[in-house]
């Protein structure tokens, strides 16, 4: 079977490829030392302080640790829906809505 | 000037640090090069077994650090390569008999003698690890092409920069360019784009490597092996020569070949 896979094409993922992306994904967080669920946390938080300017769809938010040679960069991918729903402030009532609205 | 102190590690047990030792050591000095290979597993030593020199062991490198003998005296000359010497790792004591400011003294005394000191490093990161590292003027890695060895590589690799030795460079073992070629392997790429440091050296998988350690008579003594190639490469290399990595191809079967040929 596998053979016959290969002939037309029909491409599973190799052992390879899967090792080399399982390595590089336990390797982001072994460089950085943080663990998938501090990652997780990080996220929530993020979207909770960005929800305050922006609204955003909370669901589509990617946050990954990309690399670049032996150097770690943080992206977040964060769909923008529109401004925030609540009135927008002028400057005192910004500093009043500021905790409430979540 | 004095020797260049290079220290052989892994983090992940079994990859082959103390055959890379033993095969650097024997090429360096059939190019001419005066070279001592030092075995820094204390408590589980291997190195003297891997070189057949296990039968001329009085003193070891406890003795001289402790001062029972002289430095000298615990050095075993390989009778096969006149510039090639031995400093054997003690067999009953462990890690904590020796510390990292005794390995650079031990170093520092051996480095007018000679031209390369081959440091070989027990597996892990502790004391053992820090030992070996200590006295380094370049760290050499080895790994495999397996997802267990390249993720303890990538630890050391780590640790070495925290430490300010210049970026290590890296000695991938065991490759089986069949086993690559289906998509059943990393590939020397994959892994050398994973670490992102600096490759030194490539050596396919060989059977000869254990017919030879059967023996105690490592394969680079004899270059017609592939893999005793491939060592005698990575000498020259750590001499300063510019030498291309070797082409490795494996045997292609009818089937690959012909499914390589369906699909273009």
């Amino acid at each position: 079977m596998g053979f016959l896979n290969r002939m037309f094409g029909q491409r599973e993922p190799t052992s390879r490829q899967i090792a080399k992306e399982r390595l590089q994904l336990v390797l982001v967080h072994d460089r950085i030392k943080i663990s998938p669920g501090m990652l997780d946390q990080m996220k929530d938080e993020l979207i909770t302080v960005i929800s305050r300017y922006v609204e955003i769809d909370a669901d589509g938010v990617e946050v990954t640790f990309i690399q670049s040679k032996r150097q770690s960069r943080l992206t977040a991918d964060i769909p923008v829906v529109g401004p925030v729903r609540r009135p927008l402030p002028k400057a005192k009532a910004a500093q009043a809505g500021a905790g409430g609205d979540g | 000037m004095g020797a260049t102190v290079i220290t052989i590690t892994s983090g992940k047990g079994g990859v082959g640090k103390t055959t890379t030792t033993a095969n650097l050591g024997v090429a360096l000095a059939i190019m001419g090069q005066r070279v001592v290979t030092v075995d820094a597993d204390i408590g589980l030593r291997n190195l003297d077994v891997v070189m057949g020199l296990e039968n001329r062991i009085v003193y070891d490198l406890v003795d001289a650090v402790e001062g029972h003998c002289r430095l000298r005296q615990a050095l075993i000359r390989d009778k096969r390569l006149s510039e090639l010497y031995l400093l054997p790792a003690a067999q009953t004591r462990d890690k904590t008999a020796v510390n990292p400011e005794q390995m650079v003294e031990l170093c520092n005394q051996l480095r007018p003698d000679f031209d390369f000191i081959l440091v070989d490093s027990p597996a892990g990161i502790e004391q053992g690890y820090r030992n070996a590292v200590a006295p380094a003027d370049r760290v050499v890695i080895v790994t495999t092409p397996e997802v267990s060895a390249v993720r303890d590589a990538d630890r050391i690799v780590g640790l070495v920069e925290a430490e300010e030795k210049g970026p290590p460079t890296l000695i991938i073992n065991r490759v089986n360019p069949d086993m690559v070629r289906r998509g059943q392997m990393l590939s020397t790429e994959d892994v050398v784009e994973i670490l992102a440091i600096d490759l030194l050296g490539i050596i396919p998988e060989d059977k000869e490597i254990i017919i030879s350690t059967n023996r105690g008579t490592p394969v680079a003594l004899d270059g017609r092996s592939i893999s005793g190639q491939a060592f005698r490469n990575i000498a020259g290399r750590l001499m300063g020569q510019e030498i291309p990595f070797m082409p490795l191809k494996g045997q292609a079967s009818m089937l690959d070949r012909l499914s390589r040929f369906i699909r273009g």
